[in-house]
């Protein structure tokens, strides 16, 4: 059994987000990137599932598509245990583009469970796994926060708007998973930096995929009225302002 | 050039939310001189149904069917895009909830249809089609431009009104075919959440973080969610420390919530937890550290002490409705 994860490569969570070009473009400068903290998540759960699995699942695959920027990202992902890589080397326009290209090449090189995060801290699309899903007619589950492979068969539990489903899928599939999927992140050994630095990234050529979609402009959200400090003497005060001010209670 | 709006229910009961949504759609529908058809999938009774018509919904589609009483992604996705295809709707419209999240992005490829996920707004434009979006986890927002001829929305929760524009609507039971191959997952077990608000459908969230320093503590914070009709949420620390359960866990790795009002305690206000709760109409504060970031996030703050003010505040709510 193959396992792939898909894995997005987004500014680290406490950057301070800015953009250039008449607010057209993301502005990189001094950004730390960083794996999205979903898919490290999901590398993670796919490594315990291949070290409990006595041989079952042979390999813990990682996709990126994006320039040759990403390395260090996907490089990473090898020091924390990946053992392969593939780059799809395309500058993605949106998440259409980047399931489309992924498409392509698992067309060719099929894996038995597919891993995707629920959203990228970037783009917060969550449409990348389920596009993916749909171009190669595999079934899909979304809002996965358990995954377990028992007598060689995938377990899985979702989250649903107001409870939890536990399920059964058939091979191959697409999960798209959220919290719950894996406690901590794994980090990287100094013997998984080392092997990863000898490793290779395979790097495959897509055929161009249009974008349906495409960012105009950004805008920064709006600022908030400064806040009202209320004396902590007379708490009170605040219910009134809600009731009567705000008019939310 | 129809508008198809996606509606949900629970036990047959349409979810707030479905009404937001179908308010939504036929807002965007009057921008286009078009009408809404909504969409509801599963047992609803005409009583119910008709309910759709109050916000706007001037045609219903019903599918039962025994292949879709649990959500298989594929199968879905099929009988939507079919019938989008059937009434050749241009636009369709979905919550940015677990299960649109499921199947807006297959319905994307299927259609060949552009995605705008998250939306918080009505277009700004229509010609060419421009939508709002959050992006950066809350710290920008994108106006992200569709370019296909059918248009996929996905409307963040709690981002639009209610709004009443009643008319009759016409109810279709439309029949489906579904091939049995079709459907790959199969459902084992079902747990409920009942009896409490759903976090993300929630109006009010009261919400507590490390500041509230022993799990133990938190019973006036219960309190005063259920005496405003709230649900309750936690940090993420407070949920990793099993302090609170993780259904609770607010921000970018956890739930990303918009309530009307959201009152944090004890929450310092980093980065990440204000991905999941920066879209709350209004924030509170409560925190010893006049410096804390959230008071930067908040309209209402008290620099103090959350275990000796909760239980003021408690006592102001009682007070007030008994008034
Ligand atoms: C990749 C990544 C993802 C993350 N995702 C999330 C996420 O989704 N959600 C999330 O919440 N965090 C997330 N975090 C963690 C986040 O960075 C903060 O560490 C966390 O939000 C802090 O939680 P807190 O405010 O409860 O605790 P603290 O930062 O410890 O703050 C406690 C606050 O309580 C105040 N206080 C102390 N005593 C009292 C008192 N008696 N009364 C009132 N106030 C008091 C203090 O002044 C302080 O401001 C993430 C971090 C990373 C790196
Ligand atoms: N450029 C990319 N390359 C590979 N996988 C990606 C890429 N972008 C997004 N993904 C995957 O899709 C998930 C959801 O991303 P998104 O649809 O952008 O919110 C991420 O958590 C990744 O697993």
């Amino acid at each position: 059994m193959k396992i792939l994860v898909c894995i997005s490569n987004v500014p680290d969570t406490t950057t301070k987000v800015k953009f250039v070009d008449n607010n057209t473009r993301f502005d990189s400068t001094g950004v730390q990137w960083v794996i999205n903290p979903w898919d490290e998540l999901a590398l993670t759960r796919a490594l315990e599932l291949k070290d409990a699995s006595a041989g079952v699942i042979q390999s813990v695959t990682v996709a990126h598509v994006g320039t040759a920027a990403a390395e260090p990202t996907i490089r990473k992902a090898l020091a924390i245990g990946a053992d392969e890589a593939i780059r799809v080397n395309a500058d993605p326009a949106d998440a259409y583009t980047v399931a489309g290209c992924l498409a392509e090449v698992l067309k060719n090189d099929p894996f038995d469970i597919i891993i995707c995060g629920i959203e990228s801290s970037d783009h917060n699309g969550s449409a990348v796994g389920g596009m993916l899903a749909e171009f190669l007619n595999y079934p899909s589950v979304s809002a996965v926060s358990h995954l377990n492979i028992e007598n060689g068969q995938p377990v899985i539990i979702r989250e649903i708007d107001g409870g939890k489903e536990s399920l059964s899928v058939s091979m191959p599939f697409v999960a798209i998973v959220q919290k719950g999927i894996a406690k901590e992140p794994r980090i990287a050994s100094m013997r998984g930096i080392m092997t990863a630095r000898t490793k290779q990234i395979k790097v495959v050529e897509p055929q161009a995929v249009k974008a349906l979609t495409r960012v105009v402009e950004y805008e920064m959200p709006q600022k908030r009225g400064s806040c009202k400090f209320i004396d902590p003497e007379n708490p009170k005060q605040l219910i009134e302002l809600l009731q009567n001010e705000a008019k939310v209670i | 050039m129809s508008v198809l709006v996606y509606t949900e229910n629970w036990d047959g009961k349409f979810k707030k939310s479905s009404f937001e949504l179908v308010s939504y759609a036929s807002k965007v529908a009057e921008m286009l001189n078009s009408a809404v058809t909504a969409l509801s999938i599963g047992k609803v009774d005409t009583a119910e149904l008709e309910k759709l018509g109050k916000y706007g919904a001037k045609n219903i589609i019903s599918v039962v069917h025994d292949s879709l009483t649990t959500l298989d992604n594929q199968a879905y996705t099929k009988v939507i895009a079919d019938i989008v295809r059937k009434i050749n709707a241009k636009i369709v419209i979905m919550s940015f909830n677990n299960t649109g999240k499921a199947i807006a992005p297959r319905l994307s490829v299927n259609l060949t249809a552009g995605i705008a996920p998250g939306v918080s707004r009505l277009p700004l434009s229509i010609n060419p089609f421009i939508v709002y979006k959050r992006a950066y986890s809350g710290n920008a927002f994108a106006h992200l431009l569709i370019e296909t001829e059918i248009k996929i929305i996905t409307l963040a929760q709690n981002s639009f009104e209610l709004i009443e524009s009643p008319v009759s609507p016409t109810i279709e039971n439309m029949q489906v075919d579904i091939d049995q191959g079709l459907v790959k997952t199969q459902l084992k077990d079902v747990q409920k959440q009942t009896g409490k608000v759903l976090l993300t459908d929630a109006e009010i969230v009261v919400s507590g973080g490390r500041g509230m320093k022993s799990p133990d503590n938190w019973g006036p914070l219960v309190e005063l969610a259920n005496l405003l009709g709230g649900a309750t949420a936690c940090s993420r620390p407070v949920s990793d420390e099993g302090w609170r359960p993780h259904e609770e866990h607010t921000g970018q790795t956890g739930k990303i919530i918009a309530p009307n009002l959201y009152m944090a305690f004890g929450i310092s206000g980093a980065t990440q937890h204000l991905a999941g709760v920066s879209s709350s109409k209004y924030i509170v504060a409560v925190n010893t550290d006049k410096d804390a970031p959230i008071f930067e996030a908040a309209q209402y703050g008290i620099v103090g002490d959350a275990l000796k003010i909760l239980p003021k505040l408690v006592e102001a709510v009682k007070e007030l409705k008994t008034r």
